[in-house]
């Protein structure tokens, strides 16, 4: 369990932004993954008051605030529409509900955990995280990054572009609320097919491919594009089989809905 | 630091430390129905209801209470009397252990659906771990009483 001298209450971006400056300084969003370790920190600092818990909609695009829960994108009536129900699918897994009623999108994407469901469903959507000072980010070159204590910023918000994607989301677990053995994402848009994986174990990346209108051989492809590794969970030939079989039942899912 | 909420109706304002969880914090203060189980976040026996949604306390800070509204088992016993006749008439209890985080999960599920099937109550209960495997016992509990409630009890 992480202890400290020190909690905080955010009561500004500002605020938050410029304690996070100090090393001591930890962000308390969900606590789930932090309590696991025991660290101790001069200062916790808590978000839950800077009102970032939201999912706001227009035209263009969804914008989800850092703090929203994994339960809020479960439930979200239009999010699930838009999307086709990833967002349903690659939470509904993840412990239990209580569990969801805390975990947080931005403790998902801002850790970049390699078994994260979130990170690779919103791989392979068109989508970008924003952060108090350096901004706008695509979520593709934020993932890239190593995490490091040097990584002071703020993450204030995900956004997710409305840009007619049609997504499907696929995973495998040994026992119904484990972390997953593979995850998989595919979405379409137009004649492009996204594959994001995660869970290799390693953390998720997303390949594009042109369509060839071979579905197995598209899913083979994309299968073999990535890199797997063996642990405890799966090994990595199995880890490689497992893609291969999800991506083509993600892609024919979008191919059955496109003709439903 | 101090921290005022409500806890079971009633306001309150303690005194904790930066590092103490939502747990601990209640336990202090008399709650005995919430326990803990895993401390890894995967077992349930925690619950409570934190602004109505249903939380791991084992994973929440105090501090994060403050201003909030906190329920526990104590604060619920005549909602939970009901059900948890159910669960005791179908073997559910058995060690009774998981029982007070089975009771307010459930609370919160039926507060968020009035009429979940088979399926829903699996999905949403998936996060209460029982010791003693009585899974099929709690789920014919949790079927009977929402048919019990649908017939206008």
């Amino acid at each position: 369990m992480i202890q400290a001298r020190n909690y905080v209450k955010a009561e500004s971006i500002q605020q938050a932004y410029e304690l996070n400056q100090n090393r001591g300084t930890q962000i308390v969003a969900g606590m789930l993954w932090l309590k696991m370790g025991k660290r101790t920190k001069t200062t916790l600092l808590d978000l839950s008051g800077l009102e970032l818990s939201y999912i706001r909609e227009n035209e263009e695009e969804f914008s989800i605030g850092a703090m929203t829960t994994l339960r809020d994108l479960e439930t979200h009536p239009a999010l699930n529409e838009v999307f086709d129900g990833v967002f349903r699918e690659c939470t509904k897994h993840i412990v239990g509900v209580q569990f969801r009623n805390l975990a947080t999108i931005g403790g998902s994407v801002f850790g970049r955990f390699g078994f994260s469901d979130i990170l690779t469903c919103l791989l392979a959507l068109d989508t970008y995280v924003e952060f108090f000072h350096e901004g706008m980010v695509p979520l593709a070159e934020f993932a890239k990054r190593t995490p490091s204590v040097k990584e002071r910023d703020l993450l204030l918000r995900i956004v997710i572009k409305k840009d007619g994607r049609k997504a499907a989301y696929q995973s495998q677990r040994l026992t119904k609320t484990d972390f997953p053995q593979i995850a998989v994402c595919v979405a379409k848009k137009e004649e492009t097919w996204f594959v994001s994986v995660g869970a290799r174990p390693e953390r998720a990346e997303c390949i594009q491919l042109t369509d060839s209108g071979d579905v197995a051989a598209m899913a083979a492809k994309a299968a073999a594009s990535f890199s797997y590794r063996s642990n405890l969970r799966a090994s990595e030939e199995y880890r490689k089989a497992l893609t291969q079989v999800y991506g083509k039942r993600a892609m024919c899912q979008i191919l059955e809905g496109d003709q439903g | 630091m101090k921290i005022q909420f409500v806890l079971n109706g009633k306001k309150i304002t303690a005194e904790a430390e930066p590092s103490t969880t939502l747990y601990t914090f209640l336990r202090d203060l008399g709650c005995l129905s919430v326990k803990c189980g895993c401390e890894t976040a995967n077992c349930g026996l925690c619950t409570v209801l934190l602004d109505g949604k249903s939380v791991l306390s084992c994973s929440v800070l105090a501090g994060r209470v403050d201003g909030s509204e906190v329920c526990t088992l104590e604060g619920l016993q005549q909602e939970a009397e009901e059900l948890g006749g159910f669960l005791a008439a179908e073997g559910g209890e058995q060690c009774g252990f998981c029982s007070p985080g089975f009771l307010m999960n459930a609370i919160a599920m039926l507060r968020e659906w009035k009429e979940p099937d088979e399926e829903s109550i699996k999905e949403y209960m998936a996060g209460n771990l029982c010791r003693c495997s009585g899974y099929m016992s709690q789920l014919r509990a949790l079927t009977k009483y929402v048919a019990y409630k649908k017939e206008g009890h």
